[in-house]
C-alpha cells in the first residue's frame, strides 16, 4: 500500500496526542484537581494539538474535505466513521477536562470522571482507527489480531514519552513517568516484533491462481501483459511494494529507536539531572520510531489486487 | 438516508448521426451520440452489414480521435530546409495554386514525374482515377507494404482472396483453420465470427508463431516459424494426396486440373496449355478418347495420363504435376517438420482432423441451384472446412506462393464457395485473374493527356509489362517490371529511395497522402529520412523537389513535406466505401457505405477528395472539368460520388440508383442518393437470394446477376487455376522464348521463383543472411486497440500501448540470461535497435516479436518529447533493409517478394545481446520534431 | 446507507458473466466503457497528462492477460481477463463507507457511489480485493462500474440496447449481462451450464458477475488419417497408387 504522508502522520500524531490526553486524563482521575496549571496548560495543548494536527492531516487525504462532516453519518457500518465520530465526541470531555483542569469551570470533583472519559475516549478513537485497518481482509498484513494491539500500544508509548517530557521540563519529572514510559516502549517493542513474526511466518494464502481462478486443474498462472502501459490509481495506492531488504533495514530502524528510547527512560531514572535534555530525545526516538513503524505498516502491506497485477502470492 | 434518486434516463444527447467508422480499415457502421454539435459517443450500428452493432476498442476511442491536438489546422508552407519543422501557414488558395503550378509542369512535360501515392486511402476508386486521368502510372496505395501477396495469390488463383475479398463460412463451418493473422483486417467481422464458432463449439487452429488474441483463444495454436507456413500447408496436401482424401469431382469441376499442360522441355511452349484452335484449353476425354475444350461441359476429363495431341505434342493434365510436386519427398510431414517446429504427427493429425471434417461431417442445403452449364442441382454440399490467413503470411518474400499453396489446401479439400467454407464477398469472385491490365507502357505516358487506363492491373504475360525496349522500369517504383510483374497494388515502399537514387529516373513531385513513410512505413528509417533530404550535389536543389502531404494529423511525414494539405477528421468529412474500390460486402450479399459529415470542422481544413477535385479542375483534366472548362464537380466529394459514373450506369454507390432511386448496381445518377443513404443508416446491403450464395464460381444464376450488375463482363464460369499459366510464361521468356524477354542479369531470378504450381521457397533475406549469425525471426503484430502510427495520439488508446516491449520465448530468454525488463541490441544486418525485453510462453523460440509502430518519433504527433512511445518504444523498421544485399554485377533487388514486390517486413532476420549499463532509453533516438505544438483539443463539454 | 439493504425474496441481481473462453483482449469493452461513462451518470472520468510523459486516467474496466501452464504441459496459453467491479452480494466497499456514498441498489444489486456525497477517502478501494473502484483525482471522488445504469434502464435506448456499453460492443459477444438473481435468465443457464466462477469466493463477498472459465482444448490427439502409417514405399511407388486411384475414381 502506498504510504501517504497525511495518513502517516495523522496515524502517528494523533496517537501521540491520544495517548498524551490519555495518561492525562488518568492524571486527572488519579489526582483530582492539578497541581500544575502551567504543566497541564501544556501538556493540553500539545495533546489537542498533536489530535487536531493530526485530524487536520487527514483530511489532506480526502479528495472532498468540505465533505469531510459526511463522515459521521455511518457509524453503524463504517470503522472510518466511528473513528471520525470517536476523534470528535473526544473534544467534548477533553475540553471540559480541560477547563476543570484550568479552573475555567470551578468544579474541582468532575474532574476525575472527566478525565476517565477522556482517557476512555481516546483509547475508543485509536481502537476504531485502528479497526479501519485490521477489519480490512483485502490487506493479510493488516487483517491482523496484533493490528489493533500495536495502535494502542504505539499512541500510549508515544504519549507516555511526551508527559514525561513535558513533566520534566515543569520540574515535575517522576521516576513513575519513566516507569511507564518503558513499560509502554517495551510493550510496544515486542507487539511489533510479534507482529513482524507473525506476518512473516504466516502462510500466504492468496494466489493469483485462485484471484483468477484460472487453475482448476493446478494450472500455472503469470502475468502476461498488464491492462494499461501507463500507470493508475490501483497501481499507485495498493502496487506499492517495498523490497524486502529495505523493509528489514527499517525495522532494525525502529527497533533501534525504541530501544535506544527506553535506554534513554531508564537513563532518567539514573540521572535525574538530565531528564529534560533525555526525555525530549526520549520523545523524538519514540516519535521517529512510530513514523517508521507506520511507514512500514502501509509499505509492507500488500493488497489482494495485486495478485491480478501480477503478484504470485498475497 | 434513503438510497439516492437516480435519473435512469438521461439524455446526454440531442442528436444522433450514423457514419461509418475510420479507425481502421474494417469500416464498420456506426451511430456518432452528438450534443450542441459536439460529439459525446460513438457505438457500432446494429443495422450495419460489417459490425451489426458491435465496435471494437478502437471505434470506441474515435472520440478521441477527433478532438486530438495532433490535428493539423491550416495549410503549410515549409520555410527552413526540409525536415526542419520550420513551415509558415498560408491561405487554402495558395496552397492550392502552388501544388497547381508543380504539378502542371509535370503534367505538361513529363506526366510521370508525378509519383501520387496514399497510404490508408478508402478512396482509391477516386484517386487511382485521378492518377489515370492525370496521366502518370505512379500510383498506388500501401497494398505493396500490406497485402498485394494475398490479394494476387487469391484473384490470380480463383478469382478471390482472403483479406477483405471473403470470408469463412462461420455459420456453418466446423473446423477453422487461421493463418497468421493478428488483428489486421475485417476487425469486427472476424471477431463476431469467431464468437460464432466458439457459440458452436466449432475447432478453431491458429497456425501463427504468436500466441496472442484470436490464437488465445484457438483450441489448438500452432507455434511455426515464420514463412515456414507454405510448407506446413503443402505438407497437408501430402498428406491427404497420400491418404486419398481429396474432392476429384470439384478439382475436375472447378478447377484446371485436367488441363493439359505441354511437355516440351526446351520448347516455347513447354508447360503452356494445349490449346484448339480458338484458343481453349483443351482436356483430355476418357470416354471419347481425345482432346477436347476445358469449356465444354459435357467432357469426362482425365486427371492422370500422358496424351498425345492432334499436333504429335505431348501433355498430361496439369493436375499430375501438382500431385507430384506436393507428393515428392520435398512436402512429406517428416521432411519439413522441423523447419516448421510442428512435430510430424501434428502435421499427420491436423491432416486428418481436415479429411474428416471436408469429408465425413459433409453437410448438404437443401436449396437448388444450376451451375455454369445450366445443369440444375437439387442441393449445396458443404465441405465445412474453412481457412484464413493475413499479414503473417502475406508479408514474407513466400508470399505469394506460400499463399497460393494455402488455396491450393481450400480447393483440393473443395471448400471455395461451398457451405461451411470460404465464401466470397461482392464483387468476387472475378475471373482468375481479373481482365484490367495496368496502362503506362512507353507511348501511354504522354505531356497533358490521360493514360488509356487505370495505372494497377493484372500482368498475364510479358507483354503486359510496363517496361520499355530495354527492359527498364516505367515506373518509379519499378511496379509490373522483371522485378515485380505481378505488382498489383504497386510497390510504395520503393517510391521515395528510388526517386532519391534516380532509378529508373527522377521525379519533380512525390504527392502522397495518409502515408506515414518517413516512420512506421518505412523500411529503415534513417535512409528514408535521408533520401527525402537528399540534395543534388551539383544543383544543391532538393532530388526530390517537391513533396505535397495530405493528412489530418501531425505525423513523422508531415514534417518533411513542403506543403501540407490538411485533411479532415473522419467526423467532417463525405466518402464513399464503393465497390469500385475495396468492398465491405458480405457474403451473402453486396454493400457499400457512405461517410457523411456528423459536425462541421473547427478548422480551416479540406477534404482531400475535395482538394483532389479541385486540383483536377484547376489543372484542367478531362474527368474533372466540363467542356467550358469549369470544375465538373464544384460540389467538392459528395458532388462527386453522386453525379460521377464511372462508365454509363455505374457510379461510385450502387444503392438507389436512377431518377427514383429504385435500382441497384446499375441506374442513373440519383441526385437524392445520399438521403437514400443517411435514411438507411449510411450504407446499403442487397442480399443475395439463397440459390445464389454458393458456387458462385460457377452458379449461372448468380454469373448472370453479377454480370448484369457490373461485377464482371461476362456471366462465364470461373476456373481455379492451380496451375498458373502466366507464371510459366515468365518463366519460358526468361528461358529466351519470346518476343519480350528478360535482360539477363533477371532471368534467372525469375526462371528460379516463376514457378507455375504453387511451391514453397525460402524467403530470399533468410536465404541471404547467415543463420547463425542472425539466428532468429523479428516481426511484428498489430495490437487489437491500435491502428498503427494513428492511435499513439489517442488520449485513451495511448494509456492501453504507450510502449512495446521486445517478446521472445522464456527458453530463449533463458538461455541468453534475460528477465522481463532487461535492456538488449537487436542486430540485424542493416542496422541495430536497443529495446527492452519481456519474456511469454506463446512464441516460436525461433522469434522475436513486437507490437507494430507503437514507438514514435519524439515531438510527432503532439505528443510531449519525452512520451513513452519516443522513449521507451521502438519500431523494428529500423532494422528493415529495403534492398537485398548486392548480387553479382552489384545489383540490388528491392527485399521484396519476387512475383509481386510485396515489402517483405517479416522475413528480417536479427540477433540479440544483452545491453548492460546504458540508459533506460531506447534506440535510436531522432532529433526532436518541432514546429507542431498541436491545436488545442476542444474537449467535449 | 451503507448498512446492506436486507435481500427480498427473488432478489434481482443484475451482473455480467464474463466468457474468458471467447474473449480475444480486444479492449472494445474497455474503451466503449470510458466513453460512455465519460458522458453519462459517471461524468466525466478523468485524464491526466493525457499527451505527456505519463498518461493516466480513471477506466472502470481494464483488460489483463495472464499465462496459463498446465501441469506437465511446455506451452502455456494466453487468457484475456477483463476485470471490473462484480457488484458483490456482501460489498466490503459500501459497508466501509463512511458517508454512505458507496452503497447497494435495493432494487438490482447495483453497487454504486453517489458522486454529490463521496469525500474521497478511498477506502472503499482499499476494501476491495478486485480493484474494481478507481479515484477520480480531477473531481476527488471514487468511481466505478455502475453497470450502465443509465443504459439499462433509459427508455430513449430502444429494448435491446439497454444494456451495459462494453455488453453492446463485444465483438466476440464474450460479454452478457443479465439478472443472475433468476435461475432462468439466459445469463444464470449459461452460468451452470458451463461452470461459471467467482472470483475469490473465499473472501466472501459473494461477487454476483460470473467469469466462465476457458473451455478444455480439443486437441484430438489420436486423430489420425486412415492410411497414414507410414509405409515404407519410396516416392515413385506413392504417386503410382495415388494416381491409379483418381484415375479410378473419376472413371466411375
Amino acid at each position: 500500500m502506498h504510504p501517504a504522508y497525511s495518513v502517516i502522520l495523522f496515524t502517528t500524531a494523533s496517537g501521540a496526542g491520544y495517548g498524551l490526553l490519555a495518561l492525562l486524563g488518568l492524571v486527572g482521575f488519579n489526582h483530582g484537581p492539578a497541581s500544575s496549571l502551567w504543566f497541564g496548560a501544556t501538556a493540553l495543548v500539545i495533546a489537542l494539538g498533536l489530535i487536531t494536527l493530526g485530524l487536520l492531516s487527514s483530511t489532506f487525504h480526502l479528495g472532498r474535505p468540505e465533505r469531510a462532516w459526511r463522515a459521521f453519518s455511518q457509524w453503524r457500518s463504517s470503522w472510518l466513521s466511528r473513528e471520525g465520530i470517536a476523534s470528535v465526541v473526544t473534544f467534548a470531555p477533553a475540553l471540559v477536562f480541560a477547563a476543570l483542569w484550568l479552573g475555567f469551570i470551578a468544579s474541582p470533583e468532575w474532574i476525575g470522571l472527566a478525565g476517565l472519559a477522556t482517557a476512555a475516549l481516546c483509547a475508543v478513537t485509536v481502537f476504531c482507527t485502528a479497526k479501519i485497518y485490521s477489519t480490512l481482509a483485502t490487506i493479510r498484513q493488516w487483517y491482523q489480531p496484533l493490528t489493533v494491539p500495536v495502535y494502542l500500544a504505539f499512541a500510549l508509548a508515544t504519549g507516555a514519552a511526551l508527559l514525561m517530557a513535558i513533566a520534566s521540563i515543569f520540574g515535575l519529572y517522576q521516576v513513575f513517568q519513566a516507569g511507564l514510559a518503558i513499560i509502554a516502549l517495551a510493550l510496544t517493542l515486542v507487539l511489533k516484533v510479534f507482529y513482524w513474526r507473525r506476518i512473516d511466518t504466516e502462510q500466504k494464502t492468496r494466489t493469483i491462481e485462485a484471484a483468477t481462478g484460472l487453475a482448476r486443474a493446478g494450472e500455472k498462472v503469470r502475468q502476461w501483459e498488464v491492462p494499461h502501459t501507463a500507470e493508475n490509481f490501483i497501481m499507485k495506492e495498493m502496487g506499492f511494494g517495498v523490497a524486502r531488504k529495505h523493509a528489514a533495514k527499517l525495522r532494525r530502524i525502529m527497533i533501534a529507536f525504541l530501544l535506544l528510547a527506553i535506554l534513554v527512560t531508564a537513563a532518567t531514572i539514573l540521572v535525574p539531572l538530565l531528564a529534560i535534555f533525555l526525555s525530549i530525545i526520549a520523545v523524538l526516538l519514540s516519535g521517529a520510531a512510530a513514523v517508521v513503524e507506520r511507514w512500514l505498516f502501509f509499505a509492507e502491506a500488500q493488497h489482494v489486487v495485486s495478485l491480478y497485477y501480477g503478484a504470485e502470492r498475497a | 438516508m434513503t438510497q439516492p434518486k437516480i435519473d435512469t434516463s438521461l439524455k446526454t444527447w440531442d442528436e444522433i448521426k450514423t457514419t461509418t467508422c475510420y479507425m481502421c480499415a474494417c469500416r464498420c457502421g456506426i451511430k456518432v451520440y452528438l450534443k450542441d454539435g459536439t460529439v459525446k459517443y460513438i457505438e457500432g450500428n446494429r443495422d450495419h452489414p460489417v459490425n451489426k452493432g458491435v465496435i471494437c476498442g478502437k471505434g470506441a476511442s474515435g472520440i478521441m480521435q477527433h478532438y486530438s491536438p495532433a490535428r493539423l489546422s491550416k495549410p503549410m508552407l515549409r520555410v527552413g530546409e526540409r525536415g526542419s519543422g520550420e513551415f509558415r501557414e498560408i491561405e487554402w488558395d495558395e496552397a492550392l495554386t502552388l501544388a497547381t503550378s508543380w504539378l502542371a509542369k509535370v503534367r505538361r512535360e513529363d506526366p510521370k514525374r508525378l509519383a501520387f501515392f496514399t497510404g490508408r486511402d478508402q478512396s482509391q476508386g477516386l484517386t487511382g482515377w485521378w492518377a489515370t486521368q492525370f496521366g502518370t502510372p505512379n500510383y498506388a496505395a500501401h497494398g505493396g507494404f500490406c497485402s498485394v501477396n494475398m490479394a494476387a495469390a487469391g484473384l490470380y488463383t480463383f478469382g478471390g482472396s482472403f483479406w477483405e475479398f471473403g470470408e469463412p463460412d462461420w455459420k456453418h463451418t466446423k473446423y477453422f483453420l487461421l493463418f497468421g493473422v493478428a488483428e489486421d483486417h475485417a476487425s469486427n467481422p472476424i471477431k463476431i465470427g469467431l464468437g460464432k464458432l466458439k457459440e458452436r463449439g466449432v475447432k478453431i487452429v491458429s497456425v501463427n508463431p504468436v500466441r496472442t488474441g484470436y490464437s488465445a483463444i484457438a483450441d489448438e495454436w500452432i507455434g511455426i516459424r515464420p514463412g515456414t507456413d507454405g510448407l506446413f500447408a503443402g505438407a497437408l496436401i501430402h498428406e491427404l494426396l497420400r491418404n486419398q482424401k481429396i474432392d476429384l469431382d470439384y478439382l475436375t469441376r472447378y478447377t484446371n486440373a485436367a488441363w493439359l499442360v505441354i511437355r516440351n522441355p526446351g520448347g516455347a511452349d513447354d508447360g503452356t496449355f494445349a490449346r484448339n484452335a480458338n484458343g481453349e484449353p483443351l482436356i483430355y476425354d476418357a470416354v471419347i478418347g481425345r482432346p477436347l475444350s476445358a469449356h465444354r461441359a459435357d467432357t469426362s476429363p482425365k486427371l492422370v495420363g500422358e496424351f498425345t495431341l492432334v499436333d504429335g505434342r505431348h501433355a498430361i493434365p496439369s493436375f499430375m504435376l501438382l500431385a507430384e510436386r506436393f507428393l515428392s519427398d520435398d512436402y512429406s510431414p517428416t521432411k519439413v517438420a522441423e523447419t516448421c517446429g510442428i512435430p510430424t504427427q501434428t502435421i499427420r493429425r491436423i491432416a486428418a482432423e481436415l479429411a474428416r471434417t471436408a469429408f465425413e461431417e459433409e453437410l448438404c442445403l437443401n436449396i437448388g441451384w444450376r451451375d455454369w452449364a445450366g445443369r440444375i442441382h437439387d442441393k449445396m454440399i458443404g465441405r465445412p472446412v474453412s481457412m484464413y490467413a493475413m499479414r503473417g503470411i502475406s508479408a514474407h518474400s513466400n508470399g505469394f506462393q506460400t499463399c497460393r499453396i494455402l488455396h491450393l489446401l481450400q480447393i483440393m479439400l473443395g471448400t471455395i464457395d461451398v457451405p461451411g467454407g470460404f465464401r466470397y464477398r461482392a464483387p468476387f469472385p472475378k475471373p482468375a485473374p481479373p481482365g484490367v491490365k495496368p496502362a503506362g507502357k512507353p507511348g501511354q505516358v504522354k505531356p497533358n493527356t490521360a493514360l488509356p487506363g487505370p495505372p494497377l492491373g493484372f500482368v498475364t504475360a510479358p507483354e503486359d509489362l510496363l517496361i520499355d525496349k530495354e527492359g527498364r522500369p516505367q515506373r518509379i517504383d519499378k511496379a509490373y517490371s522483371w522485378e515485380a510483374p505481378f505488382a498489383a497494388h504497386g510497390l510504395m515502399h520503393t517510391v521515395i529511395a528510388n526517386a532519391a537514387k534516380r532509378d529508373p529516373y527522377g521525379i519533380d513531385v512525390l504527392f502522397l497522402y495518409m502515408a506515414n513513410m518517413s516512420w512506421n512505413s518505412a523500411m529503415n528509417v534513417a535512409e528514408t529520412t535521408a533520401h527525402l533530404t537528399a540534395k543534388d550535389e551539383t544543383t544543391g536543389d532538393y532530388i526530390i523537389p517537391h513533396i505535397i502531404y495530405s493528412d489530418a494529423y501531425a505525423s513523422e511525414m508531415v514534417h518533411y513535406a513542403d506543403l501540407i494539405l490538411p485533411d479532415t477528421t473522419y467526423l467532417e468529412r463525405w466518402d464513399c466505401i464503393s465497390l469500385l474500390d475495396r468492398p465491405i460486402s458480405e457474403a451473402d450479399g453486396p454493400a457499400d457505405a457512405i461517410r457523411q459529415p456528423v459536425v462541421e470542422p473547427d478548422r480551416d481544413v479540406r477534404p482531400f477528395q475535395t482538394v483532389l477535385l479541385d486540383l483536377g479542375a484547376r489543372l484542367g483534366l478531362t474527368g474533372m472539368t466540363k467542356e467550358d472548362g469549369t470544375p465538373r464537380y464544384p460540389g467538392g466529394y459528395e458532388d462527386y460520388i453522386v453525379n460521377h459514373e464511372r462508365s454509363p450506369v455505374i457510379g461510385p454507390l450502387a444503392g438507389w440508383r436512377g431518377k427514383e432511386g429504385v435500382f441497384h448496381g446499375r441506374g442513373d445518377v440519383n441526385p437524392k442518393q445520399l438521403e437514400r443513404y443517411i435514411e438507411n443508416g449510411c450504407h446499403w446491403f442487397y442480399e443475395l437470394p439463397d440459390h445464389v450464395k454458393y458456387y458462385r464460381h460457377a452458379n449461372r444464376d448468380y454469373l448472370e446477376w453479377a454480370s448484369s450488375f457490373g461485377f464482371i463482363g461476362r456471366p462465364d464460369p470461373i476456373i481455379f487455376q492451380l496451375y498458373l499459366e502466366p507464371l510459366q510464361k515468365f518463366r519460358l521468356a526468361a528461358q529466351g522464348h519470346g518476343a519480350i524477354v528478360p535482360p539477363e542479369e533477371h532471368r534467372q531470378r525469375i526462371v528460379r521463383y516463376f514457378d507455375p504450381l504453387p511451391g514453397r521457397h525460402e524467403p530470399l533475406e533468410e536465404a541471404l543472411r547467415d543463420k547463425i549469425e542472425f539466428p532468429l525471426h523479428a516481426i511484428t503484430q498489430r495490437p487489437m486497440a491500435m491502428y498503427h502510427s494513428w492511435g499513439s495520439q489517442n488520449a485513451w488508446l495511448r494509456q492501453i500501448l504507450g510502449r512495446n516491449w521486445l517478446y521472445l520465448a522464456r527458453s530463449r530468454g533463458e538461455e541468453l540470461e534475460l528477465c522481463d525488463g532487461d535492456w538488449v541490441q537487436v542486430i540485424s544486418a542493416t542496422s541495430r535497435i536497443k529495446v527492452q525485453v519481456k519474456l511469454m510462453d506463446g512464441v516460436n523460440p525461433h522469434t522475436v516479436w513486437t507490437w507494430n509502430a507503437i514507438g514514435k518519433r519524439s515531438g510527432a504527433w503532439a505528443l510531449s518529447p519525452d512520451a513513452p512511445e519516443a522513449k521507451k518504444g521502438f519500431l523494428l523498421n529500423h532494422l528493415i533493409a529495403e534492398l537485398l544485399p548486392e548480387r553479382d554485377g552489384g545489383y540490388r533487388y528491392s527485399n521484396s517478394d519476387p512475383v509481386t514486390g510485396q515489402a517483405a517486413w517479416y522475413d528480417l532476420r536479427v540477433r540479440i545481446e544483452k545491453a548492460e549499463g546504458e540508459s533506460e532509453i531506447s534506440a535510436p533516438q531522432f532529433p526532436v520534431l518541432k514546429g507542431f505544438k498541436g491545436i488545442v483539443g476542444r474537449r467535449r463539454a | 446507507m451503507t448498512s446492506l439493504p436486507t435481500p427480498r425474496p427473488n432478489q434481482k441481481k443484475l451482473g455480467l458473466v464474463i466468457d474468458l473462453d471467447t474473449c480475444v483482449g480486444c479492449q472494445a469493452c474497455a474503451t466503449s466503457c470510458k466513453e460512455w461513462n465519460t458522458q453519462g451518470y459517471s461524468a466525466p472520468l478523468n485524464d491526466s497528462n493525457p499527451y505527456g510523459a505519463s498518461p493516466e486516467g480513471a477506466w472502470l474496466n481494464r483488460i489483463h492477460g495472464y499465462e496459463v501452464k498446465a501441469p506437465g504441459e511446455d506451452q502455456s496459453r494466453i487468457v484475456h481477463f477483463p476485470r471490473s467491479c462484480l457488484h458483490c452480494e456482501e460489498p466490503a466497499c459500501v459497508t466501509v463507507c463512511p458517508t454512505g456514498a458507496s452503497y447497494k441498489r435495493a432494487e438490482d444489486g447495483i453497487v454504486l457511489v453517489n458522486p454529490e456525497t463521496c469525500i474521497g477517502c478511498k477506502l472503499c478501494s482499499w476494501a476491495c480485493p478486485y480493484g474494481a473502484r478507481e479515484y477520480d483525482y480531477d473531481h476527488g471522488v471514487m468511481k466505478k462500474c455502475t453497470l450502465c445504469i443509465d443504459r439499462i434502464y433509459n427508455e430513449n435506448f430502444v429494448e435491446e440496447d439497454r444494456i451495459p456499453a462494453c455488453v453492446k460492443a463485444c465483438p466476440t459477444g464474450a460479454r452478457h449481462f443479465g439478472d443472475l438473481g433468476d435461475s432462468e435468465s439466459k445469463v444464470s443457464r449459461l452460468v451452470a451450464e458451463r461452470g461459471g466462477y467467482d472470483l475469490l469466493p473465499e473472501m466472501g463477498y459473494k461477487p454476483v458477475n460470473k467469469y466462465l472459465p476457458p473451455r478444455q482444448r480439443r486437441a484430438d490427439e489420436k486423430m489420425q488419417l486412415v492410411q497414414s502409417e507410414p509405409v515404407k514405399r519410396d516416392g515413385k511407388a506413392v504417386m503410382d497408387d495415388f494416381f491409379r486411384w483418381a484415375d479410378r475414381l473419376l472413371s466411375r
